[in-house]
């Protein structure tokens, strides 16, 4: 891709991408994220591609490997578009018969939808299925439109809007204005409000600050962060370069834990279309603004989760925590003031910027606003990650969304906030999920 | 391992002392384990101390300072893979390798680790080898993956 050098010349190669893209056209896309991958995607996407030319469909129908759509345990999870068919599931030994049948003949193949395990009734569409019906996926939204390889894909989904908003509108204090007033609240657990601890940064003396992402996630049964990461890369390197002008940061490091290689690969290739297009380096699109990003691989070390030991590991040291304060904001990585935020802070970045902070409030509770991702795993039928507003009771994420325990068992607790956290019984239900409703009942967030 | 490797990855980080666990981390999985003389060279070329070196490689548990078999299995026991059976599928692959958890058996055929989170808790318990992700095994299909792998290594 050419350097792109103002932000009339986005719009306009924005607008070449969306001339170009018929949303009637019929398009396959095929979940890839490591649980796909797991129950097999790769020889789907390979037996797509064979029956594709086989049966002369190639240039007709679209193809895309998108990131993760959520509902890992049905994996490998095929959606036909337009008309959003969606199949579980999927073994490479039924591609024929949807290219056939579904795509060629618009038939829908029974046998690869989701039925329901509590009423046995199918559902034809994502949106039908009452895993998807009762979320709100603000952040996740974007992973099952995009292939988290194509700068080009983002753009459709207009991508980059906000750092062109940022960088050309508003003023540091503004964006750090914005981010206070939409009362975004750390996502890594601890729901610091990251408006204030932007401030900090921006304010703490010191020409030289970083930036940091948070993307050890190490707690076990926890992977929101690694669907972001693998399936919309650009959404947190677009969250972080708002970050950086806001604290008048040149240069970023994203640390991702060893055990994520997919989040590494498909974050490396993101960073390397935005540099060619001239969204990272210097003078991005002419604004005079200039980052650089780093990916940092981790070690396989569960403590640099925490923030410090994160930054020593980072300068190449053992992983081991420092007291605070001094706190990163003014004394971070090399010493100098740091902000660091977890992917899903950082994600949620653009959305803020992009909507507004009213927007952002209108969703949540009165102390938590936005959305927050869960991973569902254990004994519920449906497992897999969950987007819902602040403010959702447990009893809902567990039962409306997750079908219950299954095989009709009596429900004993649920676990939230990873080994930090605490276990809740069956009279703490309503618990609404909520930084301070979740401490209130002993548990955490996260 | 050869040392112009090395050298070619300790300059793609431009020698910088602060890209030590990067570097190591490549050399690792280029060689899948770090010898001593590996060490020596990264000590020289990016003049960090061989007593910093063991910090780290002793630190991060990643890092092997002993050889690694051909096939690498990583059984996951974090808790969602625990509470679906984890265990179970640790005791197929000792049955099968005849290689405990940390251990690599002498023939340097397979080297078992432990892992505590893959991040694929919905399908629970899940095994990786060489890489391959499997998701919801049993134990009649992990013996059967490992048995592949050391069939195709014979031939």
């Amino acid at each position: 891709m050419a350097k792109i050098t103002s932000p009339a010349e986005l719009e306009k190669l924005r607008e070449k991408i969306l001339s170009q893209r018929d949303p009637d056209k019929l398009c396959i896309t095929l979940c890839s994220g490591s649980a796909c991958h797991a129950t097999g995607c790769d020889p789907v996407a390979d037996a797509l591609a064979e029956e594709m030319e086989k049966q002369g469909v190639v240039g007709k129908v679209d193809f895309r490997r998108t990131g993760c759509h959520g509902f890992c345990e049905q994996g490998p999870i095929l959606v036909v578009y337009p008309q959003g068919i969606c199949y579980l599931k999927v073994k490479a030994e039924d591609v024929s018969e949807i290219i056939s049948a579904t795509v060629k003949g618009g038939k829908v193949i029974e046998r690869l939808l989701y039925v329901d395990p509590n009423t046995g009734e199918k559902a034809t569409l994502e949106e039908d299925i009452p895993f998807y019906k009762n979320q709100q996926r603000l952040v996740l939204g974007p992973n099952r439109k995009i292939d988290p390889k194509s700068l080009e894909d983002y753009l459709a989904v207009d991508g980059y809007q906000a750092l062109v908003k940022t960088l050309f509108e508003l003023s540091p204090e503004e964006v750090v204005g914005e981010v206070k007033n939409a009362q975004l609240r750390g996502r890594g657990g601890a729901g610091f409000p990251s408006g204030i601890k932007w401030d900090f940064a921006r304010k703490a003396p010191g020409e030289q600050k970083y930036v940091v992402v948070n993307c050890d996630e190490g707690d076990p049964g926890a992977y929101m962060d690694r669907s972001v990461m693998e399936g919309n890369p650009f959404a947190v390197l677009e969250g972080l370069m708002i970050g950086a002008y806001a604290i008048g940061a040149n240069e970023g490091y994203i640390y991702v834990r060893q055990e994520y290689p997919l989040a590494v690969a498909n974050l490396t290739i993101a960073i390397e279309q935005a540099e060619e297009a001239g969204l990272l380096g210097e003078n991005i699109l002419g604004s005079g603004f200039d980052f650089t990003v780093k990916v940092h691989r981790g070690a396989g070390a569960f403590i640099c989760g925490e923030e410090t030991s994160l930054l020593n590991s980072l300068e190449g040291k053992a992983g081991e925590p420092n007291a605070r304060p001094p706190f990163p904001a003014t004394r971070g990585l090399w010493g100098k003031p740091t902000n660091i935020n977890n992917v899903e802070t950082w994600a949620n970045i653009p959305l803020v910027i992009n909507k507004g902070a009213d927007y952002f409030t209108a969703i949540g509770t009165e102390g938590s606003k936005g959305t927050k991702i869960f991973s569902l795993v254990g004994k519920v039928n449906n497992t897999g990650l969950v987007e819902v507003p602040m403010g959702t009771t447990l009893k809902d994420i567990i039962f409306k969304i997750g079908g219950g325990v299954p095989g009709g068992k009596q429900f004993k607790a649920v676990q939230t906030g990873g080994p930090s956290g605490g276990c809740l019984p069956e009279d703490l239900l309503d618990t609404q999920v909520d930084f301070d409703e979740l401490t209130r009942a002993g548990a955490m967030m996260g | 391992m050869d040392i112009g490797k090395i050298d070619q990855i300790i300059d793609k980080h431009d020698s910088e002392a602060s890209a030590l666990i990067q570097v190591l981390l490549e050399i690792q999985s280029e060689n899948k384990w770090l010898p001593k003389e590996a060490l020596t060279r990264v000590s020289e070329k990016l003049a960090v101390p061989m007593s910093r070196i063991q910090h780290i490689t002793t630190f991060y548990k990643t890092f092997s300072l002993t050889p690694k078999g051909r096939h690498e299995v990583h059984v996951c026991v974090g808790t969602a893979c625990h509470v679906r059976g984890a265990q179970n599928i640790l005791d197929t692959v000792e049955e099968v390798t005849g290689v405990k958890p940390g251990e690599t058996d002498p023939d340097l055929n397979f080297s078992v680790e432990t892992v505590s989170c893959l991040g694929c808790c919905a399908l629970g318990p899940v095994m990786v080898v060489d890489g391959e992700y499997h998701g919801n095994v049993e134990p009649a299909e992990t013996a059967k993956v490992l048995k592949d792998c050391a069939c195709s290594q014979e031939q």
